[in-house]
């Protein structure tokens, strides 16, 4: 067979399997809700200079006035605090939709960079064998030995704060995931008759690997990290929280909710509860969409 | 078992070694503690005196050398903020984290086992739906904001719990626990659910999905054709199979509910290891610091030691000598 001749099938037969998916997600309505809402979270929180009532981190549009409203009440401007405002004055529904631009973009960064480090090390873990397999699962095996929430608090605690460090923080406690479950579908894949196949041809271990074990080993891999997203994010509000994460110049969501807590005792829940809410909705979105991804591309559970 | 054990042994104390050796690095590598400790006003004379007080004049090796000669004699050095030995410091504040940890996960067992049995038994009533709906949302929240929600809600608006502190404790064998005093199990309620909330639902979870699979096995329905009580079916024949993943994660769990309290200790300023490594971390008290992550290794190696020794206790085909350090 001439290589167009592959080429042209594989595109005929790459349409249906993407309408299938496609049928097979929208089977389960909450699942739908669940990516709708994410689209939308994802919207505001890359719009959100756009669509912000107010840019709360230009000094100049705060007023210390309009410190502490409750949630619809006006300003002295005539501005209406939808959500209330925190102790500068500051729109809280304004600040939420920055602080979603920078949970989302450190979360999603981070496992994205932790996706491509666990891909490589899994594949070369599988591929290989022997000594250098041992040694890249015996890391994994230690790296998932302690909880994530140590491990990051203890490299925060040496290399200091800020988005850089928070994103090597959650990189390092997010690869063994992804390196693990590379490892166990490759070496599945590795002994199939398509490698075989591909080893008769000699082409090279690097497109072998590249080329044609890694597409099959990504179904599993897009399910881990859709879950560990939401981990991910997650776990920067609580080293934010905590005060380990980012500065106070890069309010994430659980900075916003750090500087809510002080008011919490005297009444004023709103600073710290609607920036929990929308972390909630955030995680609870990824969560049930990630669970009906699981669903459907499960070969296990094939129809 | 013998082997294993001499082996696995031998595994800890290099991890022990190997982490020391991190960490030390690591903690020691932040900041310059001269300036942190050392009040701005102190003269020349005055701070060299404290540095060579604190050894932070020797080169990093060496320092490193002393530390674990001391270490290896359960020293690791003077709290810079306490001043009193790091150690004495975390082994007092242990209990409370521990007594914690415990109510978190007896809390979490006690709802989440039979929640999850329920809705393994009845897929389909409401109320298993709710069950599982529930632990989807104790999935997803994220453990402070849940805390903050409780005080919120039970501490400010309802003031039926107190949102801080142990409460009155009770010293037995020189170590103070608060669930004897009914003071103190109202001030250990409210942090205890807060950190069980997510086993709970893990528990929930996994419970369910055991008994799941449990109630289509023969062995159940021979049980049920012989005529036994449901009853006891459910209590005998179906929570001692799906109990071995259950004990598994139960004994995982374990530690990193401990890590977790780190969170809600300082939350609920409940007086623990994890408030006091936060506090140390933001004064850069590295002594308490090295010290809390050396004992933290320690509890782990033990955890999971027992819980692969439980493994082995509950389930025989699991075979010892195969399994990895």
């Amino acid at each position: 067979m001439t290589q167009p001749g592959i080429a042209t099938s594989d595109a005929a037969v790459a349409e249906t399997p993407l309408r299938r998916f496609i049928a097979e997600y929208a089977a389960s309505r909450l699942a739908v809700v669940a990516l709708l809402v994410l689209v939308g979270i994802l919207f505001v929180a890359l719009a959100a200079p756009l669509i912000s009532p107010q840019n709360p981190y230009d000094l100049a549009q705060l007023d210390i006035m309009d410190s502490r409203l409750e949630p619809g009440q006006k300003s002295g401007s005539g501005m209406i605090f939808l959500l209330g405002s925190d102790d500068q004055g500051r729109d809280m529904l304004s600040a939420i939709f920055y602080g979603l631009r920078i949970s989302l973009g450190v979360g999603i960064s981070a496992t994205v960079a932790a996706v491509a480090l666990g891909l490589v090390l899994g594949l070369v873990a599988a591929y290989a064998g022997g000594r250098t397999d041992a040694f890249i699962m015996r890391l994994v095996d230690l790296q998932l030995s302690f909880p994530s929430i140590l491990v990051a608090l203890i490299l925060l605690a040496v290399v200091g704060q800020g988005v850089d460090k928070i994103v090597i923080a959650l990189i390092a406690v997010q690869w063994a995931y992804y390196a693990r479950t590379v490892r166990s579908t490759a070496l599945v894949e590795r002994n199939k008759d398509y490698v075989e196949a591909a080893r008769g041809l000699r082409l090279s271990p690097a497109r072998i690997l590249f080329r044609h074990i890694l597409p099959n080993c990504l179904p599993p891999l897009i399910v881990v990290a859709t879950v560990q997203v939401a981990h991910a994010i997650s776990l920067e509000a609580t080293l934010s929280f905590l005060g380990l994460g980012l500065p106070i110049t890069e309010p994430s969501l659980g900075l916003l909710i750090a500087n809510g807590f002080a008011y919490l005792l005297s009444g004023k829940y709103w600073i710290s509860f609607y920036p929990g809410l929308a972390l909630l909705i955030t995680i609870m979105s990824i969560n049930l969409v990630a669970d009906q991804l699981r669903d459907v591309l499960n070969p296990r559970l094939a129809r | 078992m013998l082997a294993y054990l001499i082996r696995r042994l031998g595994a800890s104390i290099a991890l022990l070694f190997v982490m020391s050796l991190l960490v030390f690095i690591g903690v020691y590598a932040i900041g310059n503690p001269v300036d942190l400790l050392i009040s701005p006003e102190a003269d020349q004379q005055e701070v060299a005196r404290a540095v060579a007080a604190l050894g932070l004049d020797k080169p990093l090796w060496e320092q490193y050398s002393i530390f674990l000669q001391q270490a290896l004699s359960g020293d690791f050095g003077r709290s810079f903020a306490f001043n009193t030995p790091a150690v004495e410091l975390i082994l007092q504040r242990l209990p409370a984290t521990l007594e914690l940890a415990l109510a978190a996960m007896v809390i979490a067992i006690l709802l989440g086992i039979p929640l999850g049995l329920y809705a393994g038994l009845k897929p389909d009533s409401w109320l298993a739906k709710t069950i599982m709906a529930g632990s989807i949302v104790g999935f997803s929240l994220p453990t402070f904001w849940v805390g903050l929600m409780l005080i919120m809600l039970f501490s400010v608006h309802l003031g039926w719990f107190p949102s801080s502190g142990r409460g009155a404790t009770v010293e037995v064998f020189g170590m103070h626990w608060s669930f004897l005093t009914w003071d103190g199990i109202q001030h250990l309620l409210l942090p205890a659910f807060n950190l069980a909330l997510f086993k709970l639902s893990l528990l929930v979870r996994l419970t369910r999905a055991g008994t799941r699979e449990a109630v289509l096995q023969d062995y159940v329905k021979f049980a049920r054709a012989k005529g036994l009580r449901m009853r006891r079916v459910v209590g005998v024949h179906i929570l001692k199979n799906i109990m071995i993943p259950i004990v598994t994660v139960i004994g995982l769990e374990f530690g990193s509910v401990v890590a977790f309290s780190i969170v809600t200790e300082t939350i609920f300023a409940w007086p623990g290891t994890g408030k006091l490594l936060i506090d140390s971390i933001n004064v850069l008290d590295r002594p308490v610091v090295v010290a809390y992550l050396m004992v933290i290794v320690v509890l782990f190696i033990v955890i999971n030691l027992v819980v692969d020794l439980l493994y082995s206790a509950l389930d025989p085909r699991v075979r010892l000598s195969e399994a990895t350090a």
